[in-house]
């Protein structure tokens, strides 16, 4: 059985229920998890002896602005053992957006998902840190997301006075 | 032979105080080199001996603002960085000048968008716009000599009741 059946197959006998899509485009395999078993999911894929996903490269997140459920946050898991990259996707459902953090599995996720925080206004729950990285302390707004203008919002940064 | 005889002779010349004070000021800017990006690189080359800013007194640079009368801002200056160049210029004595060193800081560039601000002219009062992106070390000392020839025109009284920035510590 070769790498990717038996990554699949376990997933799906541990998480049939939660497992909402699995996709394999041009040798980039994604799966889809229910939120609320992202921070179990990611337990067992990194602690599993034969996936062993010691490496969490990058959490992110998508604005898809019209769609009912708003937000997708995406992982980017690596196994030195297989030499192999996963791409993990949770649709969320809560307004205002949350999902559990996964800073106790991969300490690499503090900043990615402080970052994310920062730009989607994604809340990680149970985020040791979770403050503002980017944009000022204090920053209303959250500019990745698609209603955020360009330009900004006027006055919501403020400047030095210009006094001379 | 005309004036050098005559200073070999007396030791002294006659002159407006306006004229030698602008005169010493012009010869010897030191600029606060405030690199942010790209830019900075630029100025660093306008300091290396194929530029040679020392040719102008200007290669005494402080990184520090308390002894500096020059600003050069040399990179794209974001919102959250505009607090620190106003408070870094803020704390330099008068008289003082500054330099837009190329596109970012003088419009933002080509960076449209939220975080940057569009040029500083927003928060600092500046002198010189150079253009390039990133502009040339000859192009900084064309700004530089600018500046001169503006230094040249002043007069002392313009600035005699300038007063001296105060130091915040309190506030820290």
């Amino acid at each position: 059985m070769d790498l990717k059946t038996t990554i699949i197959e376990k997933i799906k006998s541990k998480f049939g229920d939660a497992l909402e899509e699995v996709t394999d485009f041009r040798e980039d395999l994604s799966v889809t998890i229910s939120p609320e078993k992202i921070l179990e999911f990611c337990k067992f894929i990194k602690n599993d002896n034969d996936l062993s996903f010691e490496m969490c490269k990058d959490v992110t997140a998508i604005d898809w602005a019209t769609r009912k459920n708003r937000f997708t946050v995406v992982y980017h898991v690596y196994s030195f053992k297989n030499n192999f990259n996963l791409r993990i996707k949770a649709n969320l459902k809560d307004d205002p957006p949350a999902i559990d953090s996964v800073t106790p599995v991969w300490k690499s996720a503090n900043w990615y998902e402080r970052e994310t925080y920062d730009m989607y206004g994604i809340n990680f729950i149970n985020h040791p840190d979770l403050r503002r990285m980017y944009m000022p302390e204090g920053f209303e707004y959250y500019p990745l997301r698609k209603d955020f203008p360009v330009m900004g919002i006027p006055g919501s940064l403020p400047l030095p006075e210009k006094n001379d | 032979m005309g004036l050098e005889a005559k200073l070999s002779s007396d030791g002294y010349l006659t002159t407006k105080l306006d004229a030698i004070i602008a005169w010493a000021r012009s010869n010897s800017v030191w600029p606060m080199p405030m690199g942010i990006s790209c830019c900075a690189i630029e100025m660093i080359s306008a300091a290396d001996p194929k530029y040679d800013i020392a040719r102008f007194g200007s290669e005494v640079m402080r990184f520090t603002p308390r002894q500096c009368d020059l600003m050069i801002v040399a990179g794209t200056v974001t919102y959250k960085m505009a607090q620190v160049v106003r408070r870094i210029y803020d704390q330099m004595p008068e008289p003082k000048w500054v330099i837009a060193m190329g596109a970012c800081t003088s419009s933002g560039g080509m960076y449209r968008s939220y975080n940057v601000v569009q040029g500083i002219d927003q928060f600092l009062p500046v002198d010189v716009y150079t253009a390039g992106c990133p502009p040339r070390p000859e192009n900084l000392l064309n700004a530089l000599i600018t500046i001169q020839n503006k230094i040249k025109k002043s007069k002392a009284r313009d600035y005699q009741d300038k007063i001296l920035p105060e130091l915040e510590l309190s506030k820290n």
